[in-house]
């Protein structure tokens, strides 16, 4: 089985699909998610492919504080990932609430909802940042202690909150 | 939808007016030097500070950088939506050439920090304008192949000609701005009818177009993009020496003024009350998304839905911008509610049910198939 895993493990790494969600940035930090996926930077070298749906994605790129309309449906969309899943806070705003830390609409940084397994400070991000993070990600899954956040239990997740 | 609302309006007013700058950038990340020179040139009308000629200049100058950015990001965007990758891949990778500029002149790729009352905070080296100038041509040269195949490739003219129409009597009427209004034919441009910044000394043209469709819309912003180069190296050209910045008062004394800035989406106004103290009475925020969205409707009547994306896309529309918060008040009992989601659904229950179409009996049939 060991094999199996490893093979499995091999995959993963090679082929990191991501999902973009913004949860209330100022399109900033979305617009460099685009950037580093064109050209200049290819973030597709690593594997990565951007996503439409949460069912196919093995990394929730969030960008933006949470605002408090959008909390839950980062919870339903986080739900919907397969495990292992992998969560990136990109950009100030997504690490920690940033300049909308003091907004009312504004919950706090992503990891107030769901546990995040990388932070990637910047107001944007830079592009060459986004690569270091994901990589530095996909090198600890090589590792002994793979950059995963053990996901709530089911009954935990204030699922039902409208 | 309030998806993307998070008060900004509101957090400025317990910020003071340079804190309230940053936060006033950060209102979207593509125009981001629209929203603080508006805001900035609020306060400044409102303390009387006149600012330095050479800081002006830096303004435009970064001002119609940040067009050429912003109008390249949206035909690429267009391109993705109408399924030409291509020109996605292409436009953005040029687009890195004066992303690359930005961050040498201002430090920051986007939100670029450049404003403060009073004036600029960084000056432009002579090395960097030799820079920017170069950067320029090869931009231009690259614009001009775009136009080019705006004009002669096929999807493009098929996938865009006749889609999204929106004729001039109706643009003015439903009050669309920037180059969704021009594309129909409305000549209209708050650079050169209420100069702001260094607009006043420099010589260029307002693009309009009679295509009133998507690819007038097109064809609209990728000429301006040849008049933004041009606009920046008149601006390097004519560049005055001199100060930056003159001292602002950190209270500003009270009053109100209006701000308005052409956006490269459309014209962008803030309003500004201050009441003499550090931090502003109230702020408003009307970015040009809010004025262009009411058009959309009409644009898609008696369209096909699969040019619902490239429609709205056309508007270029910036969400962060303009997502509201709707709070209803109720004049005679004094209360305030606002519009949740589960009201939402319930009124567009009612509104089926009015019509005729009742769908309880499918959704208890799929209750009982879920379990």
């Amino acid at each position: 089985m060991a094999i199996i895993k490893k093979i499995i493990n091999w995959g993963r790494i090679k082929s990191p699909w991501v999902l973009h969600f913004n949860t209330g940035a100022c399109n900033a930090c979305d617009i460099e998610i685009i950037a580093s996926l064109t050209p200049r930077y290819d973030l597709e070298r690593f594997g990565v492919l951007l996503k439409g749906t949460p069912r196919h994605a093995d990394i929730l790129l969030c960008s933006g504080p949470v605002t408090k309309q959008v909390e839950c449906r980062l919870l339903r969309i986080y739900e919907q990932m397969a495990e292992p899943k992998f969560v990136i806070a990109v950009g100030s705003c997504a690490s920690s609430g940033g300049v909308f830390g003091c907004c009312y609409n504004v919950e706090g940084g992503i990891d107030t909802v769901i546990p995040v397994s990388i932070y990637i400070p910047g107001c944007p991000v830079n592009p060459q940042a986004l690569i270091d993070g994901l990589v530095k990600l996909l090198a600890s899954l090589e590792g002994p202690s793979p950059c995963m956040k053990d996901s709530k239990a089911r009954d935990d997740l204030p699922i039902g909150k409208p | 939808m309030g998806y993307n609302h998070r008060g900004i309006e509101k957090a400025c007013e317990e910020k003071t007016y340079i804190q309230g700058l940053y936060l006033i950038e950060r209102v979207c990340g593509i125009c981001s030097h629209a929203h603080s020179t508006c805001f900035v040139q609020a306060v400044e009308e409102i303390a009387g500070l006149e600012v330095p000629r050479r800081a002006k200049y830096i303004r435009t100058i970064i001002g119609e950088m940040e067009r050429v950015n912003s109008h390249l990001l949206w035909l690429g965007v267009a391109g993705h939506e109408i399924g030409f990758d291509t020109l996605l891949m292409y436009t953005w990778r040029d687009r890195e050439i004066v992303m690359d500029l930005l961050a040498l002149v201002t430090g920051n790729r986007v939100n670029y920090g450049i404003n403060t009352i009073g004036g600029v905070r960084r000056d432009i080296e002579p090395e960097q304008i030799k820079a920017i100038v170069k950067g320029m041509d090869k931009l231009e040269e690259r614009t001009k192949y775009y136009i080019d195949l705006a004009r002669k490739e096929s999807t493009m003219l098929e996938r865009l000609s006749n889609v999204g129409k929106l004729s001039k009597e109706d643009a003015i009427r439903l009050s669309t701005v920037g180059p969704t209004g021009r594309a129909s034919g409305v000549d209209r441009d708050t650079r050169r009818d209420d100069p702001y910044a260094a607009y006043d000394e420099i010589k260029f043209n307002v693009i309009t177009d009679d295509h009133c469709d998507v690819y007038g819309r097109t064809l609209v912003r990728l000429k301006e993009l040849m008049e933004s180069y041009n606009i920046v190296r008149q601006g390097l050209k004519q560049l005055p020496e001199g100060p930056i910045t003159v001292k602002a008062p950190r209270k500003i004394p009270a009053g109100e003024a209006l701000g308005r800035y052409e956006a490269p989406r459309g014209e962008d106004v803030h309003y500004v009350k201050s009441n003499g103290t550090e931090m502003p009475d109230r702020v408003k925020i009307r970015a040009p998304t809010l004025a262009n969205v009411q058009a959309v409707a009409h644009m898609l009547e008696d369209g096909y839905l699969a040019d619902l994306p490239i429609v709205i896309a056309a508007i270029d529309p910036c969400f962060s911008c303009t997502d509201r918060m709707i709070q209803l008040k109720n004049p005679l009992t004094r209360t305030k509610k606002t519009v949740a989601w589960e009201d939402l659904r319930l009124k567009g229950i009612e509104w089926y049910a009015k019509k005729g179409v009742d769908f309880s009996r499918l959704n208890r049939k799929l209750e009982n198939c879920l379990g």
